[in-house]
């Protein structure tokens, strides 16, 4: 029942012929086997979720109305605030840290009927691309429990490909829901900057930051978007337009899409696998009548320097507010107000929080802040305008997710600059604000690659319905790795 | 341009951060190689190009100001390391003159 899409389990459930407690009590089981070897949580609910299940059954048998996501076991990202479980963002800082509200995507999900069933490993506040920087342990990649998730979502994308849950949820800000979805085989879509409220969402980089989603097929995925996105008066950089139904939308006709490919950017970094995988993935496209043009993003291979000095600059006030004083903790035993800061952010920061924070503060301090921030943030505007200039040319944009296979634990932790690289693809279009899926499109020596596919601006119905073609005829979806077919045998 | 290990001390310091020595060296190290390869971006010729700060085309967004519930007390205190009477304690911030 749990290897089922959860469109099919909703179904049941509704037409009572599978109950909400069976479902969770199928999904804990599995969820807790599977947790000794690949580690995706910091934190597991399981007497919460199954009395959020019970609750929904009392719901169901006085016929009640139930929410669209009724039932449906999911994870949550652990910078994410949830009232009843604690919100770490994979730091020390913040490793006892019980927030006072929910997130409005969290409430979103519980009014949908959702029942979170825990919070997910990280890189420390959402900083890295292996989950390597969680301060608390590494996550497992379930195609090769010797290789990286991915990151900073790791630990919702290993719960999703390993069939912990069947969404969950992650925040994207230079591709960490991008990446790890490809590096775990599964799909996960970063919706357009403004069109998820960032309410609870733990700051990192707020110009970039956006909360994602991950599900192993296309209309689980459409599903839980449109059940998270639309305006929030709580965060004004919600935006107003309303949020079509993607999954019902699904179905309706794409016609004959113009489908660019952007060859430049691809001169750097892409190793054969993924690019023999990229251009296979072409190849269906045009089989379905889709018509391939080259498109030009001259600035994008700019993005790594621009993006590693905004974000970090960004980085270096939000993360001003870890002082020891309101929350979280505190260094012991210092009697001057300027020591008991630095010693408790010195205690209470990993290797990766401290670098960024200090390139960010770099960037802005006196006399260096118009040749870096500045500077990068009008690089910024052309990345912006390469992608305007591409989308009058092109409906969408496809480009592989990862230059690389999901490497191996511990290869690039060394090397922040090694570490960097492996986001080249999906941050230009986080520097541009754009909405960008990644979706599986090949296994390469039984690891996963993936493709992402992004679209102009509020463009996130396109992209799932051009997704759903590609899903249908390459039949990459609900993938099984290894260890779940072992396992459930 | 070239950025010393006085450089990074001294954003050590604005930043409010504990290094050790060595660390403080290997950070600086980092940063020297980081920086190198992140001063790519000055080779782009953007006289007339506006910096971006957001991505949205939203301005001076407003709302209405209306009376809501805010946090209880009790509730903003829960994750205060040290409190008292109600307040965030925190170590004496002025030196006593005698």
């Amino acid at each position: 029942m749990i290897f089922q899409p959860a469109h099919k389990i909703l179904k049941e459930i509704r037409e009572r012929n599978l109950s909400p407690v069976e479902v969770i009590q199928a999904t804990l089981e599995w969820a807790q086997k599977l947790e000794g070897k690949l580690r995706s949580f910091l934190v597991l609910d399981p007497e919460g979720a199954l009395a959020k299940a019970l609750m929904l059954e009392e719901k169901l048998k006085k016929g009640e109305e139930v929410g669209p996501l009724a039932g449906i076991p999911v994870a949550v990202k652990d910078n994410i605030c949830t009232r009843r479980m604690t919100t770490t963002c994979g730091s020390r800082i913040l490793e006892n840290f019980l927030p006072p509200y929910d997130a409005t995507v969290v409430e979103k999900l519980e009014r949908a009927g959702a029942i979170i069933i825990g919070k997910t490993n990280c890189d420390e506040f959402a900083m890295g691309s292996s989950t390597e920087n969680s301060a608390f342990f590494k996550t497992a990649n379930p195609w090769d429990i010797e290789r990286v998730p991915g990151g900073s979502s790791g630990g919702s994308a290993t719960s999703v490909a390993s069939y912990q849950v069947f969404l969950a949820l992650g925040s994207d800000t230079g591709g960490s829901v991008r990446q790890p979805a490809s590096f775990c085989g599964i799909f996960g879509m970063k919706p357009t900057y403004g069109r998820v409220s960032r309410y609870g969402l733990v700051a990192f980089a707020s110009s970039l930051d956006q909360i994602g989603t991950f599900a192993r097929n296309v209309p689980d995925l459409a599903l839980l978007t449109e059940v998270i996105s639309g305006h929030d008066p709580r965060d004004s950089t919600s935006l107003p337009e309303p949020v079509p139904s993607y999954s019902k939308e699904l179905d309706s006709p794409v016609g004959t899409l113009r489908i660019g490919v952007p060859w430049d950017l691809l001169q750097e970094g892409l190793t054969p696998e993924v690019k023999e995988a990229f251009e296979d993935a072409l190849e269906i496209f045009e089989r379905a009548g889709f018509a391939i043009e080259e498109v030009s993003l001259p600035h994008a291979s700019y993005g790594i320097p621009t993006y590693y000095l905004i974000a970090p600059a960004e980085a270096s006030a939000n993360l001003a507010r870890y002082d020891g004083i309101r929350f979280g903790l505190r260094a012991k035993g210092e009697e001057n107000l300027i020591s008991l800061y630095k010693k408790t952010r010195g205690e209470g920061f990993g290797a990766e929080v401290k670098r960024r924070i200090m390139l960010g503060t770099f960037a802005l301090s006196l006399g260096y802040r118009d040749a870096f921030y500045v500077k990068a943030q009008k690089v910024r505007t052309l990345i912006s305008q390469d992608f305007q200039k591409a989308f009058r040319k092109v409906d969408l944009i496809a480009l592989p997710t990862s230059p690389t296979l999901p490497f191996k634990l511990g290869e690039k932790v060394q090397d922040p600059l090694s570490m960097y690289m492996s986001d080249l693809y999906t941050i230009p279009i986080s520097l541009a604000g754009l909405p960008a899926i990644s979706i599986p499109i090949a296994l390469k020596n039984g690891l996963p690659v993936g493709m992402q596919i992004v679209g102009p601006a509020l463009s996130e119905s396109l992209i799932f319905k051009a997704s759903y073609l590609f899903e249908r005829e390459s039949g990459l979806s609900n993938l099984k790795p290894p260890i779940v077919e072992e396992l459930s045998a | 341009m070239k950025i010393t290990l006085e450089i990074v001390k001294h954003i050590a310091h604005l930043a409010r951060l504990e290094f050790s020595e060595e660390e403080l060296k290997q950070f600086y190290q980092q940063m020297v190689e980081l920086l190198d390869h992140f001063a790519r971006i000055s080779e782009l010729d953007t006289e007339n190009v506006p910096p971006t700060s957001g991505i949205l085309p939203l301005y001076n967004v407003m709302r209405e100001d209306n009376p809501g519930p805010t946090l209880p007390r009790e509730e903003a205190l829960k994750n205060a390391p040290e409190e008292e009477s109600g307040f965030f304690k925190i170590p004496t911030i002025l030196e006593a003159e005698d």
